[in-house]
């Protein structure tokens, strides 16, 4: 299939795949992490969490007309403010729901999967009812459209870059966050052993809120920066929801390293074969290597204790 | 109970007699000036269908729930415009229409479902519905059964006509042919490289268009992707693009993946102004979501756009806004949806009666003069003559008409040599 092409170009289309396969990768990440936090930290099957990544790109959406009506002039920042408001949003209301429904089912992990299926539904109606049925149109400033031209036949999407910038800067926060802090200490010490870690005294009914809405918040933040790359409507949610729990699931589910390493072996593997068939058989594939290697290894790359 | 059993029964019989009847010419043997007064309802209805002295009642199936609420809430908005304006003018033989919404929530059992509703419980005169292809598929069973009269919107695959639906959109060689040719011709383009969602609309359409490329324009297609539904990932294949170098894209990509699919076309710098693209997917509709400045320059193959410059489209656009408010956009379905109670009771009229049999016999030929796309009229396979046109996408998330067919493109569901 290449015989066709010169030399020059084949590199650029390498150059210009790998680039792509590193984008997905980011993607995979910043969607996975927010349900690393909750299902892989607190077992907590959050079927939502593609609910909660649209409320953060609603907010976006929202942020953007107040801009666009109120302050003009300083339109070109406003995507900071509003990854900020759609964390805080979504973590409000991901708190909230830990308060509502999820504490009373932390004996029962099934039946998270349920409730929180429910409460995807009636978000999702939600969202119909406020926002309307039809996708909204997120307008991004200037600056984050386009492409950087690096050479005549090499270009890199800016905003896939900045999706990588993102990622890695929400990764390093949230590594640090769970494995230096005081706090992160406290959360591993609850999913170790509850009982243990409230007998010396860490009040565990707030680590399970801050954590549930930290998870949420940072879905909020991926659902912001979505808005760059894909759809906003009530629905959307639905189409991030099984690569989400495919990468969580495959990297092992209490392990943040598992998360990254199956976000990288997924993408990888998904854009390198998609380069080679279609779109439709590689997707088959990928998901045939992820089962065929969840055979051998059921509880994924990596693999910690989890809360009982 | 019983009472159904016997109607169910009875119905092929009576579907036979009514054949036969409606081989002689009807409307002949009424004379026009009944029209204007009211005629008796025992006249009008033989067949027990839910009308009274002074109303007749249909059924609105789409959904306004689930996914697909994204696309079938313009078409909810046109058919209830086009019943109000209706009775506006005195309603159908003098009776006011009334509708019976039900919601097929997205899920295809659940349009069956309703669908047999209206008919059996509601016993609806005719039914405004469907969307998706899947919905069509799923309800056309029980409109033959029931023998009740489905007005469908949207343009689709083709390969189907039945007695019991009218198809207002286009079928696909309706579509895609024209626009084909006129982008052959115009960019010289030789080479294509398709892209869809994987599912039938976009490969039986996308089949059509490889036979036209190859056969007719003696093109080459370069490429032929599918991504499944709901896919937001698209740098490989626009890598493939980069790649093969065609003189046009042609993409039947659609809902969510379409926003991602423009938004990283774009942002890979993929300048639509200097490369060639042509869509049979996008509307105005879906250009809300994408964004203008995301597509502006992509052209679009339709029937309808809204920025049409026409006497019956500048009434309707502004009709359309005064009832569903000024942000509203209308898209080449919702327009299609419009004509479904119009030519709903243009063959009622016709017909002289609401008795299925004889629309589904007086639709052949009914035209609609106030069309906003222009004139229509309905061919024997009850498919609508109509034109195909090209428009370009601007920033403002409108059309500009590139192009229009001469003459109304024949509906043809079953191509040969396209199959």
């Amino acid at each position: 299939m290449f015989g066709d092409y010169s030399l020059g170009d084949l590199g650029s289309i390498f150059v210009m795949q790998g680039f792509a396969g590193l984008i997905l990768f980011s993607v995979y990440v910043l969607m996975a992490l927010g349900l690393a936090i909750i299902f892989g930290q607190m077992g907590v099957i959050n079927m939502a969490h593609g609910e909660f990544m649209i409320l953060g790109a609603y907010v976006t959406w929202m942020t953007s007309n107040i801009f666009q009506s109120y302050l003009p002039s300083l339109f070109s920042g406003y995507f900071f403010l509003a990854m900020i408001l759609a964390f805080v949003a979504s973590g409000a209301l991901g708190m909230l729901v830990e308060w509502v429904l999820i504490r009373h089912l932390y004996k029962r992990p099934l039946d998270t999967l349920l409730a929180t299926w429910g409460l995807s539904l009636m978000l999702q109606q939600a969202y119909r009812s406020v926002f309307g049925a039809r996708e909204v149109g997120v307008e991004l400033p200037q600056w984050m459209l386009g492409s950087l031209h690096v050479t005549d036949s090499i270009e890199v999407p800016i905003n896939g870059v900045f999706v990588m910038c993102l990622t890695l800067l929400i990764t390093v926060c949230v590594a640090y966050v769970m494995y230096k802090s005081r706090w992160g200490r406290q959360v591993r010490a609850v999913v170790q052993n509850r009982v243990m870690a409230g007998a010396v005294g860490i009040n565990t009914e707030k680590v399970d809120r801050y954590t549930y809405g930290l998870g949420c918040g940072i879905a909020g933040i991926a659902g912001s920066a979505f808005t760059m790359i894909g759809s906003t409507g009530p629905t959307s949610g639905q189409l991030y929801i099984v690569d989400t729990f495919l990468v969580v699931v495959f990297g092992g589910a209490a392990s943040l390293l598992g998360t990254i390493a199956s976000a990288f072996s997924i993408s990888q593997t998904q854009s390198t074969l998609e380069f080679f068939m279609s779109g439709s058989m590689a997707k088959v594939l990928t998901l045939l290597a992820v089962v065929g290697i969840l055979m051998l290894r059921p509880q994924g790359l990596f693999a910690l204790k989890v809360r009982k | 109970m019983s009472d159904k059993a016997n109607k169910g029964l009875l119905s092929p019989l009576r579907r036979k007699l009514l054949m036969g009847m409606a081989a002689v010419p009807v409307i002949t043997m009424l004379p026009r000036a009944s029209f204007a007064q009211t005629p008796a309802t025992s006249a009008v209805n033989t067949t027990g269908l839910a009308i009274t002295d002074t109303e007749v009642t249909v059924g609105i199936l789409h959904s306004a729930t689930g996914t697909m609420a994204i696309s079938e809430t313009g078409s909810i908005e046109a058919e209830k415009l086009a019943i109000e304006q209706i009775n506006a003018m005195g309603g159908v033989l003098g009776r006011k229409i009334k509708f019976i919404q039900e919601d097929g929530a997205s899920d295809w059992p659940t349009f069956a479902e309703k669908a047999k509703k209206l008919l059996v419980n509601d016993k609806v005169a005719a039914i405004m519905g469907c969307w998706t292809s899947a919905s069509r598929k799923a309800v056309l069973p029980v409109m033959e059964q029931y023998n009740g009269m489905l007005y469908y919107p949207t343009f689709y695959e083709g390969l189907e006509q039945s007695k019991n639906v009218i198809y207002t959109g286009q079928e696909a060689t309706q579509q895609i042919l024209a626009g084909l040719n006129w982008i052959a011709k115009e960019k010289g383009a030789k080479s294509f490289f398709f892209i869809g969602s994987d599912y039938i609309w976009p490969r039986t359409s996308n089949k059509i268009a490889r036979k036209h490329v190859e056969n007719v324009l003696k093109g080459k297609v370069v490429g032929e992707e599918y991504y499944p539904l709901g896919n937001t990932q698209f740098n490989s294949v626009i890598n493939k693009i980069k790649l093969t170098k065609p003189d046009v894209i042609f993409t039947d990509v659609v809902g969510g993946s379409n926003v991602a699919f423009y938004k990283q076309l774009k942002a890979a710098g993929i300048d639509l102004s200097k490369q060639a693209l042509l869509t049979i997917s996008v509307t105005e509709d879906e250009i809300d979501g994408i964004g203008g400045e995301n597509i502006a320059g992509a052209y679009a193959c339709m029937k309808y756009f809204q920025s049409l410059d026409n006497p019956n489209n500048k009434t309707f656009v502004p009709a359309f806004k005064t009832m569903w408010g000024e942000k509203t956009v209308i898209g080449d379905v919702t327009q299609a949806a419009y004509l479904g109670p119009w030519l709903w009771k243009l063959t009622v009229e016709k017909a002289g009666s609401f008795d299925v049999d004889k629309i589904a016999a007086a639709s052949p030929g009914v035209e609609f003069k106030n069309a906003p796309e222009g004139y229509v009229r309905i061919h024997e396979n009850h498919h609508l003559w109509s034109k195909t046109r090209v428009g370009r996408a601007k920033l403002d998330g409108q059309f500009e008409l590139i192009y229009e067919t001469a003459d109304l493109v024949e509906p043809d569901p079953f191509p040969k040599g396209y199959q």
